[in-house]
């Protein structure tokens, strides 16, 4: 019982009943990731506000973002990337509930191998647009078009980039408090992502295809 | 843009060369590279020659301690301001000489030069030395042994000194940027600006946002998460509330400014087009990022100098703060209000009437909450027994030119009058009217009010008051006769004029300017003589100024752990109701062994990989650029690969500690506040009912 339950001031750290001290310990830990997660958003949010602009004003003769937008392929991607959401909260669980390492493990592999998937369903997508011709280089929107779906596609990276280190930590370290925070604070960022994504599908992909 | 070659000096130097070294081509940058390199080697020297890398490295640069950080951070700001005085000088001597005539720089070096002072004085002199007073100070307030995370800490101390190596870099190698603090596009872009200029402005000030960001998100947790038993937030110290709110605008505005610098990088670096005068780039876009993080940075600068006045007006006026509840409302009022005025920074870029009158009532409601702080701060010191020593005195200044300033800025934003006087030398005036006596002179108020916490011994008091004279008088000559000259429609940012009737007013400005240098250098000569007579100014016991928050109930300087127990508090001004109730030196009925940070010069490596990689971004130089890189995230992970990272100090060494200091405060009378300036002033004050 690694995470057993007690008072849940945070999902996933109710560990108050049993160890109040490592509680005490990790809480800052996770309300800090909170908030840089915050930050992040506003990131995203600036990148989102600079797509609207440009996917109106920015076109300059090139392709709009109807034709940019590939739906089928975007649709793929979502269910990936929210499979792998799933995946992760499996993994969360296992975390949780109980002290099952391999099945941690094997969640989290999985959750990695959706993530590869995406980023690869993605490259695709920047591929084929290049290959058309129309690399960032060619109108502000497209400019914007690959700067915010790159910045996501780098979060993504960077959050298997994580994952990978942390397979090296399980095996090196074993489960220790500071290694059960560290997948803790990944799976927030991964989630983040998740919703972070959602809103590009929204604005990008969905909005694209009706104008 | 080099067109790529093959060739083996672009893969291994990019496109540094010789002639990017000096000799410069003016004698005046020659001399300034000069002196970066033998300011550099002296520093090398003295320290070789003292025998001193060892603690240098093990005590302060690999320290994860906050008060050792924050040290570090008012070092770094002192180096930069004493940089962008000087060219503050030069620019003033240009102008003024340069009226019919070349004066004594080119057009491009005083380009140069307005982008350097800016750009320094707010990410590497402001916000460093900001930074740093936080760090030292608001665990202290807050009865906490560190903050929620050193070794965050310390990364962001050497990403931004990572930053202020560039810029300091860029002096001798190469040029930098001519576009000015903000750095618009168009102007900025690679078809107006090649070389690299721009991009040591970039790279540099990312250094700075990325450190910036982590350290506001640090003070954040740190003030919601370790306040000692019974501090709650409306018991903080208006300083740390001030924190909390600098905090907060940190964490939200500076991805504005990653955001606009990368978006510009790519447009340099890639051919993109985000601002591009074709292909659909769009300026507006940079402006709206640019000041969407560049408004709420004001307000990061100026709310914590709002919490050294509070600070230092209660002390020296021997007070309770007047209204603490209404100067906390008008923190949290300023802060959120600062989001929603940074159009008044282009009310002339073309939007309709409708939205710069928005933009313009929005901003002076500003007014309003800044107002309430005045008020607050002068009836602070109705009827109290102020005395007027050094620290005070920058406030009474304070009081007086930021009132101006401020009205001047309830001009400018109503949009009529800004289209009159936008890009004069009356918008210049204005924000130096700002932060000169706001931001400046709260950060040296603190300086010198906090100095004996860290070191132990007071600051020279007349030197303190020459200074202050020399910076007061300096402000008020260097800035009124920027108001007539905007009037007079001379434009900002110009190396030349042909207009005599500017003169007078320009050579006075000048005379201001040598002032405030003069100032500087007093303040360098306060340093010195406090260091070399530090036995007659010691006041180790901890409360030279009849303090009132909790940093005061420590010796000076704090040991590591900052309190031998866990304060507990009851109230406002904790370290007063201590005093009062014949309590504050008090033994502790038991003591705890305490755990430590261990130091670690991983941060260092990872500042010193981020100037490699922003160096090599620079100048092209690709595997500089990715060494860089990975060397930074590579510190990360080996990081979280290290266990033994904290050290016990046991109870009995805390005990020891603590009751050495306690007997020396029982060994020593009381002074009152007549014999403040005394030697007698050892650091225990005496109670007055």
């Amino acid at each position: 019982m690694r995470f057993a339950s007690g008072t849940d001031r945070h999902p996933g750290l109710n560990i108050h009943g049993r160890d109040p001290d490592a509680h005490r310990a990790a809480e800052p830990v996770i309300f800090g990731f909170w908030i840089f997660l915050m930050s992040d958003l506003v990131l995203f949010a600036l990148l989102m506000a600079t797509y609207a602009s440009m996917s109106l004003h920015g076109i300059a003769g090139g392709p709009t973002p109807r034709q940019a937008g590939d739906l089928a392929s975007a649709g793929v991607e979502t269910a990936l990337l929210l499979a792998s959401s799933f995946t992760f909260s499996l993994t969360s669980l296992a975390l949780k509930y109980r002290d099952d390492r391999r099945a941690l493990v094997g969640w989290m592999a999985l959750t990695g191998l959706l993530g590869l998937g995406f980023l690869g369903c993605e490259a695709k997508d920047f591929a084929s647009l290049i290959g058309k011709g129309w690399a960032p280089e060619l109108s502000g929107f497209l400019s914007a078009h690959f700067t915010l779906l790159g910045t996501h596609f780098l979060h993504v990276a960077c959050g298997l980039a994580w994952m990978a280190v942390m397979f090296v930590q399980i095996a090196v370290r074993g489960l220790d408090q500071a290694v059960a925070t560290r997948i803790m604070r990944l799976a927030l960022f991964w989630h983040l992502l998740d919703v972070v994504w959602i809103g590009i599908v929204t604005l990008v992909f969905l909005q694209g295809s009706l104008s | 843009m080099p067109t790529f070659t093959q060739d083996w000096t672009y893969w291994l130097f990019g496109l540094l060369r010789w002639s990017d070294f000096p000799p410069k081509a003016d004698g005046i940058a020659t001399f300034a590279a000069s002196l970066v390199v033998l300011g550099a080697l002296a520093v090398v020297g003295l320290v070789t020659r003292s025998g001193r890398w060892r603690w240098l490295w093990r005590e302060w640069l690999t320290s994860l301690d906050h008060k050792k950080i924050g040290v570090m951070y008012i070092v770094l700001a002192f180096v930069m301001l004493s940089r962008a005085v000087i060219e503050a000088i030069l620019m003033r001597t240009q102008q003024a000489s340069a009226i019919g005539q070349a004066g004594v720089v080119s057009a491009d070096h005083f380009a140069q030069l307005f982008t350097t002072h800016g750009s320094i004085m707010i990410f590497f002199m402001a916000m460093p030395f900001l930074t740093g007073l936080i760090n030292y100070v608001m665990p202290l307030q807050i009865g906490a042994r560190d903050l929620s995370f050193p070794f965050l800490n310390a990364v962001g101390l050497w990403l931004t000194a990572a930053g202020a190596a560039l810029m300091m870099a860029s002096l001798v190698v190469g040029k930098f940027s001519t576009g000015g603090w903000s750095g618009y596009p168009p102007y900025t872009e690679l078809g107006f600006s090649p070389g690299e200029g721009v991009d040591y402005w970039i790279w540099a000030v990312s250094l700075s946002s990325i450190g910036s960001t982590v350290t506001g998100l640090n003070f954040a947790v740190t003030i919601y998460k370790k306040r000692c038993p019974g501090m709650d937030l409306l018991r903080m110290p208006l300083f740390c509330w001030t924190a909390l709110c600098t905090s907060i605008l940190m964490i939200f505005a500076m991805p504005a400014l990653t955001v606009a610098t990368a978006l510009l990088a790519l447009d340099r670096y890639l051919g993109f087009h985000f601002f591009t005068n074709g292909a659909g780039g769009d300026v507006m876009n940079y402006a709206n990022l640019f000041w969407i993080f560049g408004h709420p940075e004001v307000y990061i600068l100026i709310l914590p100098a709002f919490g050294v006045w509070s600070e230092v007006i209660s002390t020296f006026s021997g007070k309770h703060l007047y209204g603490y509840i209404s100067l906390v409302g008008a923190t949290m009022a300023i802060a959120v209000l600062s989001f929603t005025v940074w159009l008044h920074h282009f009310f002339t870029m073309g939007q309709e009437a409708n939205v710069n009158a928005a933009f313009g009532i929005a901003t002076m409601l500003i007014g309003i909450p800044t107002g309430v702080k005045v008020y607050d701060w002068i009836l602070t010191m109705v009827r109290g027994r102020i005395r007027f020593i050094a620290p005070m005195l920058f406030a009474i200044t304070f009081l007086l030119c930021f009132v101006i300033g401020g009205l001047s800025g309830v001009m400018l934003a109503d949009p009529a009058i800004d289209f009159a006087v936008h890009n004069t030398l009356f918008l210049v005036a204005h924000f130096h009217n700002m932060l000169i006596p706001g931001t400046l002179f709260g950060m040296l108020a603190a300086y010198m009010l906090w100095f004996p916490k860290a070191f132990g011994f007071r600051l020279d008091e007349i030197w303190g008051r020459i200074a202050w004279a020399l910076w007061s008088a300096g402000f008020l000559v260097a800035f009124m006769p920027l108001y007539p000259l905007g009037l007079m429609a001379m434009m900002r940012r110009t190396a030349q004029t042909t207009r005599a009737e500017y003169a007078p007013w320009l050579w006075t400005a000048e005379v201001g300017a040598v002032l405030i240098g003069l100032g500087l250098a007093a303040l360098f000569v306060q340093l010195w003589v406090s260091v070399r007579n530090r036995a007659r100014l010691a006041a180790p016991l901890g409360d030279p100024w009849d303090g009132h928050s909790l940093e005061w109930a420590t010796p000076s300087p704090p040991p590591e752990w900052n309190f031998a127990v866990p304060p507990e508090v009851s109230g406002r001004d904790a370290f007063t109701a201590l005093k009062a109730q014949g309590i504050a030196y008090r033994e502790p009925e038991r003591y705890e062994a305490i755990s430590l940070p261990r130091g670690t010069g991983i941060p260092v490596v990872i500042g010193g990989a981020g100037f490699v990689c922003a160096f090599g971004l620079t100048w092209h130089i690709w595997w500089a650029a990715l060494a860089g890189l990975f060397a930074m995230w590579g510190g990360v992970v080996w990081r979280s690969f290290q266990t033994d990272l904290e050290r016990t100090v046991e109870a009995g060494e805390v005990a020891a500690t603590h009751r050495h200091w306690l007997s020396r405060v029982h060994a020593v009378t009381p002074v009152g506040r007549d014999a403040e300036t005394s030697a007698d002033n050892r650091g225990l004050a005496e109670h007055e009912a």
